[in-house]
């Protein structure tokens, strides 16, 4: 066994040893991955896994390192820009990854990625035209 | 400021992105000519083509105390460098079947599942899967 693994175990029966609160927090992920395109709120997902919000805020910040919300936040970014790259609309692509207003979903878009939805989908859409016309610029 | 390169000591460029583009998958996006033989060799992953770019840096070559680094770092098991998969399990699979190996198997780590591969030129890579 390498220094690394050895380490790794020695650091997990210290940090992870609490298997409850791991597969809570586990839970609670998966059942975001799953729910992103709803109205989740902590108190949805408290009833889920039993816990009360506040137990559940903290766990989660401790575990995955930034909070349910940041975590969502995240999530529908990410499918939004798939949604987009697909040819979906702007506003089709809001309302399908659970954002309720096309203001807030077009900044927090911006915020997270540098630049507007539909900048966004431009240029991937012109990359893809580009693409298809001269193959794509795979080298071995 | 941006994030846009990741550097990876490699003791043979060649040599590693065949490794990298034929075993991991990656595609080679710039490649320019420098003095000497050596190369500004960046890939990028299939999935994110506009992400950061992976650069296969020969430093081990030119400056001993990246050699000395690299080795210490190998004999450990450390890996200094990690990527993010969907599935460790199945690329673990997919990987032991094209004889890369592994010195740590896929192993659970509280939220995340990790496994420690060697990339033939000089690093042991981590890939991990979050749970």
């Amino acid at each position: 066994m390498t220094f690394y693994e050895k380490e790794l175990y020695r650091i997990r029966s210290i940090v992870y040893s609490n298997e409850g609160q791991i597969n809570t927090v586990i839970g609670i992920r998966n059942y975001i991955e799953n729910n992103y395109d709803v109205n989740l709120n902590l108190d949805l997902l408290s009833q889920i896994q039993f816990v009360s919000k506040y137990h559940l805020l903290r766990l989660f910040k401790k575990y995955y390192g930034q909070t349910p919300r940041q975590y969502l936040i995240n999530k529908r970014i990410e499918k939004s820009k798939e949604h987009l790259k697909n040819g979906m609309s702007v506003t089709e692509t809001c309302f399908a990854v659970g954002f309720e207003s096309l203001g807030s979903f077009s900044t927090l878009f911006k915020t997270k990625t540098g630049k507007s939805p539909t900048k966004f989908q431009k240029e991937q859409l012109s990359r893809s035209i580009i693409d298809s016309k001269f193959g794509t610029l795979e080298y071995k | 400021m941006k994030i846009t390169l990741i550097s990876i000591p490699v003791r043979d460029q060649e040599k590693a992105l065949k490794f990298y583009t034929e075993k991991l998958s990656f595609i080679k996006k710039k490649d320019v000519p420098l003095e000497g033989g050596n190369r500004w060799l960046t890939l990028v992953s299939k999935e994110a083509q506009d992400g950061p770019e992976l650069l296969l840096e020969p430093a081990p070559n030119h400056f001993e105390p990246s050699k000395v680094f690299q080795d210490a770092l190998m004999d450990a098991g450390i890996p200094y460098t990690q990527f993010d998969v969907q599935n460790v399990d199945a690329e673990y699979e997919r990987l032991t079947k094209f004889g890369v190996e592994f010195s740590m198997k896929p192993t659970e780590m509280g939220t995340v599942k990790v496994a420690v591969f060697n990339d033939t030129c000089g690093n042991n890579i981590q890939l991990v899967e979050e749970l």
